[in-house]
């Protein structure tokens, strides 16, 4: 029975899937229009604005050929502003790497701080509060100011977004420790290390690992966003390079793509959830 | 045996007439499909090596005995074990005294006021001097000054008021920066969203929203010196916001915006998908004003003298080869794929060749659409003070003519184009006239007074 529902569920994704394209390509048709100036004056200017139109968005074809060149040279290298779409991607997971890591570096260890000490919650909290819903995009021009880098600065903007999740999520996580495993570790006379580790971690493990799975979600959103304010090198230049151009078609494929990474991602992190997650 | 032909060809031809037939001679021949094949570094290395074949081989004969018994390859080799060719090559490259920073970035927005900028990469004229420059596209006008001010960029393109507004602490903290060339004069245009066809008088355009590509621009002084002429007020009767412009065509489509002074491409691109016509070439409000420059902070001119000249030289050297009717298609071939403007090459050619669509049906031809000259006159520097401190920008008073020397190098720019083979104006000011309104340097104070419609008390 779970397998005839799993079947019919991408069944229907699929057909689902053939509607959208089916319904686009009929969007899209082209209309046969008369070309409406004389040859000389349509040669200077593109098919659509000869026959008094605005150029149209692409057709599904369109995109899937753009998606193909794509595939079929994902790496090239021309030159210091035109690479291909996988070097671009490699760049842009790099940078959302390297903020991701940094500020669970930072944000765990504070998260497990704030979880122990009511303290240190109660000083930190309004720190917490306050730069927690600022958008990261909104540190860039200061970043910029400050670290004198650009691509420092864009780390930056993903640690920053990466942080407040984790710091949050592991602070609930410990502060949520069952207070039985507490006492039975206090009764053994168990070192404060141990006791953070042995008993403390694994029980927050869950809850931790889930801040790391929305902010690696976060940080895959801000990224785009960041490196077309900053140029330079990453999927969200090469977003603002073809938009700089027009082109539907290369901005269509590279929303797929980093959808697919974006997936990628997010599974990556869940699978890790559940290899920590203990039954109770 | 010619400079530029291959020493290490055994057959080719001593006497005139060329290979081909095409040419009068064969050193015709090789010059052109040398420099038609893009790479001016073979053709300074061609010169060198046959400079180098000719002092060991004088007799075309025995030369010719040599290549052949020992072949191209091998002759060359032989003859680089002996002689440093590398060495005579990059000594043939560089002029001047030894370049202190060869590896340089330089920032630019992809239009075509970055041309000379733009072109001189794959067109050879930094190798030329020894450079390796690599030219950085940047998202905006804002992050291109802060990524000089960051020294991420050695120089970079800026709009012509941005090195004034940078010097003066306007828009952002105090630097002292310099901007040793104007790239291009002219070659902007006012683009109006193609549903107001009708509404060719600027009376007729209260309440309409305009981008600008950035508040110091020179797009703003002009848009806003043109409606303003036209008795309407650019902070009340009209709106203008900055808007980078990739993002242009894009708004004006959306309907966000009802039209914007852009530079090109942006105008051409509008015309050419359909969204758009070129209402006025920004030629017809000021006949050669300045728009993008070539700017560097002062730092880099003082402490890297050779680099900065070396730089400069490529950039007057590859602004002197835009300036050629002739050269725009080939330029327009160069600068159009995705790695420089990613445009289509007709849209960057109809800008440079000045023959484009306007948006209304009609073919225009004006050649000087666009121009290319390096001098930065000091008074195009006091024309845009005065404007800045019409619109509000300054405030207080200004000493103009110093800030117009300390900013705008007129003596450099002067001493290269007198270098390539240019004649560079004798004096650093001028009478120009805006919209039939003439503008005295020497009286900006009284300039100022003059108009109705200004900020300043």
């Amino acid at each position: 029975m779970r397998g005839f529902v799993a079947w019919r569920a991408s069944a229907l994704s699929i057909l689902l899937f053939l509607l959208f394209i089916g319904v686009w390509h009929a969007a899209t048709l082209p209309t046969v229009a008369q070309q409406s100036v004389d040859s000389e004056y349509a040669k200077l200017v593109g098919a659509a604005a000869a026959s008094g139109q605005k150029s149209a968005f692409p057709a599904p074809a369109d995109v899937a050929a753009k998606i193909w060149q794509h595939l079929k040279e994902p790496f090239y290298d021309r030159g210091a502003n035109d690479k291909g779409i996988g070097i671009q991607l490699a760049y842009s997971l790099a940078r959302v790497l390297a903020g991701y890591f940094l500020a669970a570096l930072v944000a765990i260890p504070i998260g497990f701080l704030i979880g122990m000490s009511p303290l240190i919650y109660r000083a930190l909290d309004p720190f917490i509060q306050v730069l927690k819903p600022i958008s990261p995009l909104a540190w860039m021009p200061l970043a910029l100011f400050t670290l004198k880098d650009s691509g420092v600065s864009a780390v930056f903007v993903i640690f920053i977004c990466s942080l407040w999740p984790m710091l949050i999520n592991t602070a609930f996580g410990v502060a949520a420790v069952r207070k039985e495993w507490l006492n039975v570790a206090r009764t053994l006379e168990v070192g404060p290390f141990r006791k953070a580790f042995r008993v403390i971690l694994p029980a927050a493990a869950p809850t931790i690992m889930t801040g790391m799975r929305i902010s690696i979600g976060i940080a895959w959103l801000v990224i785009v966003a960041a490196e077309m304010l900053v140029g330079g090198t990453g999927i969200g230049y090469f977003v603002w390079n073809e938009w700089n151009n027009l082109s539907i078609t290369n901005i269509l494929t590279a929303i797929l793509a980093i959808g697919l990474i974006g997936m990628a991602l997010d599974l990556i992190l869940a699978h890790l959830t559940r290899l920590v997650t203990f039954p109770e | 045996m010619s400079a530029f032909n291959d020493p290490f060809d055994p057959d080719a031809p001593l006497a005139s007439g060329c290979n081909c037939g095409r040419h009068a001679t064969q050193t015709a021949h090789a010059a052109d499909s040398i420099a038609s094949s893009g790479d001016s570094e073979l053709l300074a290395s061609r010169a060198v090596e046959s400079a180098i074949m000719r002092a060991l081989f004088p007799q075309d004969a025995l030369r010719r005995r040599f290549l052949e018994a020992v072949g191209a390859g091998a002759a060359m080799a032989a003859v680089s074990t002996f002689f440093p060719v590398g060495l005579a090559k990059a000594a043939f490259a560089q002029s001047t005294g030894k370049i202190e920073k060869a590896k340089l970035k330089v920032g630019f927005i992809p239009i075509t006021c970055a041309t000379p900028i733009i072109m001189a990469h794959p067109m050879g004229f930094y190798s030329r001097q020894g450079l390796d420059v690599e030219v950085v596209k940047t998202a905006g006008w804002a992050v291109i000054r802060d990524k000089t001010l960051n020294k991420e960029y050695d120089a970079a393109h800026m709009l012509s008021p941005m090195p004034l507004a940078i010097t003066l602490g306007a828009g952002a903290q105090p630097i002292p920066y310099t901007m040793p060339a104007v790239e291009n004069i002219n070659g902007q245009a006012i683009t109006l969203a193609i549903k107001h066809k009708e509404k060719r008088d600027p009376k007729s355009w209260k309440g309409f929203k305009f981008a600008v590509p950035f508040d110091y621009s020179m797009h703003n002084y002009l848009l806003r010196y043109y409606v303003a002429e036209h008795g309407l007020d650019p902070d009340k009767d009209i709106q203008i916001r900055s808007v980078p412009p990739p993002e242009m065509v894009a708004n004006l489509r959306a309907d966000n915006i009802d039209g914007f002074l852009a530079p090109d491409p942006v105008n051409q691109r509008a015309v050419y998908d359909g969204v758009g016509f070129i209402h006025v070439l920004s030629k017809d409000i000021w006949e050669g004003h300045p728009c993008c420059a070539f700017a560097a902070s002062k730092e880099f001119v003082t402490q890297t003298p050779n680099t900065y000249h070396a730089l400069l030289k490529a950039i007057v050297d590859a602004t002197a080869f835009a300036r050629k009717p002739e050269n725009r298609k080939q330029i327009a071939e160069a600068i159009a794929p995705a790695n420089y403007l990613n445009q289509p090459v007709t849209v960057v050619e109809q800008v440079l060749t000045g023959t484009f669509a306007d948006g209304l049906g009609n073919v225009r031809k004006v050649p000087d659409r666009i121009d290319f000259d390096p001098f930065p006159w000091h008074s195009f520097a006091v024309w845009i003070l005065t404007q800045m401190k019409r619109w509000g920008q300054i405030k207080g008073d200004v000493n103009y003519d110093q800030v117009a020397r300390e900013v705008f190098l007129a003596t450099d720019a002067a001493k290269l184009m007198k270098e390539i083979g240019l004649t560079p104006p004798a004096a650093t000011s001028k009478k120009f006239t805006v919209m039939k309104k003439e503008f005295d340097p020497t009286r900006p104070d009284a300039y100022l007074a003059s108009f109705t419609i200004k900020r300043t008390a």
